[in-house]
């Protein structure tokens, strides 16, 4: 492996940070297993026992409630001989984990509850009082706003500290609840991409490639809104979900990204998600009764198509969303796709972002059809030897700092990578 | 052979369960630990209407292997106009959802939908399409759940292998179709199609109707 400063430089990147199996193990060790992993929403496991199996890092972990309505965060192994405890994804599991092998069981915090026999045990070092008699626990567990996150590293930033500014995300989200709080949908997808999950994070913030990639969707569905409206009937807003995609270079350049410390950013609205309907004036009374006129406006103004947490979550706040992913190889991410619902509002409003759950983010999407097929090709290219750099040179030196933010002036600028590569380099070159 | 080892393998002992009172470990530890479903008997599938006359049922197979044809040979505005102006294409997310619109879905299409998916297919510049792409479907298990004079509700089960680039994938499941008789013909007013890995990880996207 190249040491970091040779394999990033300002305005562009060596190609085997996306392939070499060397890098993606230190990723791992360095990034994902020390950072605080998205583990889910505390609405999924509502009762005791309520439990969900998450990843992290390389490590299999469950995202439990126990009976004192805290929540844990415990790997999902029995310290005797290593066999997993939860072999479903999610489910309850009454009032302990019991393995399946030699039945030791645990309480809902993962501390020893008992094992069969104990007498056998008496006069060795393996007894309940030894902690390693106990599941694993991760080193820490924050909430933020719902919100349940891990690290595997006992130090480090608090979870505020690491979210910095793009907790936005999370607040943009809830805010837009007129109770402030949303509740997990119970439907996971989950589409696994031929790429390092780098691409992902890169594309995300990529005004310049919608209309490239997404032309064949954006044109075929504004023909049909044009049709629709031209035909005197009502095209619902999901077709400007899709059409907004054949926007022309110039409109995606005015899209504007705000690019954070840590590698996390926010990309611009650009769908215009206030329409001015019966149920959307509903909706918009009832958050100026709850917030008052003057924070409603501010919540429901904010201008974010999307928020992503670097290296692995990307929180579409305004239609209440998230993918997650979890790196499985240099060329393969596992991503999951969530969908909330916000709290107090009228099945039109939830129904709303539903569609585009449905439309952009379902296994049938019509939109990430193209984009995998994309970061497949560009994993292979990188993995080719037909050239060694990956260029991020758009816009270089054009973008306006401030403080420890950085914005584009144009959209279609690659501050974004060059951003996320700072924060890349700064993870992976500690010791 | 040592006269210890002789003695110890003669003393012999004979474990027996059945007896009520002895409990398994796993129970005695965590009686209320049961992390799955229990054996369900309240919910049989329909043995479908047996009284159903062989014309009808032959008229139905033909029709859903017609739509097969048509997905396997891309005719897909002929596949769009089997269905009528308000049906629907739908593939849950999970098994127990019943209804369409305000399901978090896989599909979720009525014919508008369904003409921007064509759109998008048959776009020069649908990238994900220029690699080889074919799909083969076998349509079996067909049966008839219920009828009335004016609609058919039928079961079956699908088994589709799908080409893309240079891998073979494979998808199968259960059709629902809602069918309105039309003559000897049908429209379909809701093809449900519950996919069997419908929320295990999906190896690249599904392009077209199933």
């Amino acid at each position: 492996m190249r040491p970091i400063e040779h394999l990033v430089e300002p305005d562009r990147v060596h190609r085997t940070v996306y392939t070499d199996q060397e890098i993606f193990d230190r990723e791992i060790e360095q990034i994902f297993e020390k950072v605080w992993v998205y583990c889910g929403h505390e609405s999924q496991v509502k009762a005791p026992g309520d439990y969900y199996t998450v990843q992290i890092g390389r490590q299999p972990m469950i995202m439990v409630r126990d009976r004192a309505g805290g929540i844990n965060v415990l790997h999902n192994r029995c310290p005797h001989r290593g066999v997993e405890l939860c072999g479903a994804l999610s489910g309850n599991t009454g009032s302990s984990f019991v393995c399946s092998y030699h039945a030791w069981s645990f309480h809902l915090d993962g501390s020893i509850r008992g094992i069969p026999l104990p007498q056998g045990y008496e006069g060795t070092r393996m007894n309940p009082a030894n902690p390693d008699c106990s599941m694993k626990r991760a080193a820490r567990v924050g909430i933020y706003r719902g919100f349940v996150f891990a690290s595997l590293a006992s130090d480090g930033p608090s979870l505020e500290e690491f979210l910095g500014d793009a907790r936005i995300a999370f607040d943009d989200m809830c805010d837009r609840s007129p109770e402030g709080e949303v509740e997990i949908v119970p439907v996971c997808h989950r589409v696994i991409q031929h790429s390092n999950w780098k691409f992902f994070m890169e594309n995300q913030l990529d005004a310049l490639h919608p209309s490239v990639t997404h032309q064949s969707t954006g044109v075929s569905a504004s023909k049909i809104e044009r049709r629709l409206k031209g035909e005197g009937r009502e095209a619902p807003l999901y077709y400007h979900y899709l059409s907004t995609f054949a926007s022309s270079f110039d409109q995606w350049d005015s899209v504007q990204t705000v690019n954070f410390p840590r590698g996390h950013g926010i990309l611009k609205g650009y769908m215009g998600l206030r329409p001015n309907d019966p149920d959307t004036q509903q909706y918009t009374e009832a958050m100026h009764r709850a917030y008052g006129a003057e924070r409603a406006e501010q919540y429901l103004g904010r201008s974010i198509h999307h928020v992503l947490i670097y290296p692995y979550l990307s929180v579409q706040s305004p239609l209440q969303q998230l993918r997650c992913l979890r790196p499985v190889a240099p060329n393969k991410t596992l991503s999951e796709i969530w969908h909330f619902r916000l709290k107090g509002v009228s099945p039109a409003i939830y129904r709303r972002s539903m569609w585009y759950f449905n439309l952009v983010n379902s296994p049938a999407t019509m939109i990430n059809a193209d984009d995998l097929e994309n970061w497949t090709k560009g994993q292979w290219g990188l993995e080719s030897n037909g050239g060694e750099w990956v260029s991020f040179h758009r816009n270089y030196g054009r973008d306006t700092r401030d403080g420890d933010t950085t914005y584009s002036n144009n959209g279609t600028s690659e501050v974004v990578m060059r951003n996320q590569f700072d924060a890349w380099s700064k993870y992976m070159s500690r010791e | 052979m040592t006269d210890e080892l002789k003695k110890r393998l003669l003393e012999d002992v004979v474990i027996f369960s059945g007896k009520e009172e002895v409990r398994t470990g796993a129970e005695l530890l965590a009686p209320d630990h049961s992390p799955r479903e229990r054996y369900r008997t309240d919910s049989l599938p329909s043995r479908g209407a047996l009284h159903v006359k062989t014309d009808l049922q032959r008229q139905v197979e033909q029709f859903l292997f017609y739509q097969a044809e048509l997905l396997d040979t891309k005719n897909w505005q002929a596949y769009i106009d089997l269905f009528a102006t308000e049906g629907v294409y739908w593939m849950p997310a999970r098994p127990e959802q019943t209804e369409w619109m305000d399901s978090p879905s896989i599909f979720a299409e009525d014919r508008e939908l369904m003409s921007v998916r064509m759109g998008r297919i048959t776009h020069p510049n649908a990238w994900s399409q220029a690699p080889l792409w074919a799909t083969n479907h076998l349509i079996a298990n067909v049966v008839i759940e219920d009828l009335a004079d004016a609609w058919v509700c039928v079961r079956s089960r699908f088994q589709v292998q799908e080409l893309r680039r240079d891998a073979v994938r494979s998808l199968s499941g259960v059709y629902r179709h809602r069918l309105l008789r039309r003559g000897e013909d049908f429209q379909i007013e809701l093809q449900r199609v519950d996919l069997m890995n419908a929320q295990a990880p999906f190896d690249y996207t599904l392009q077209a109707w199933v």
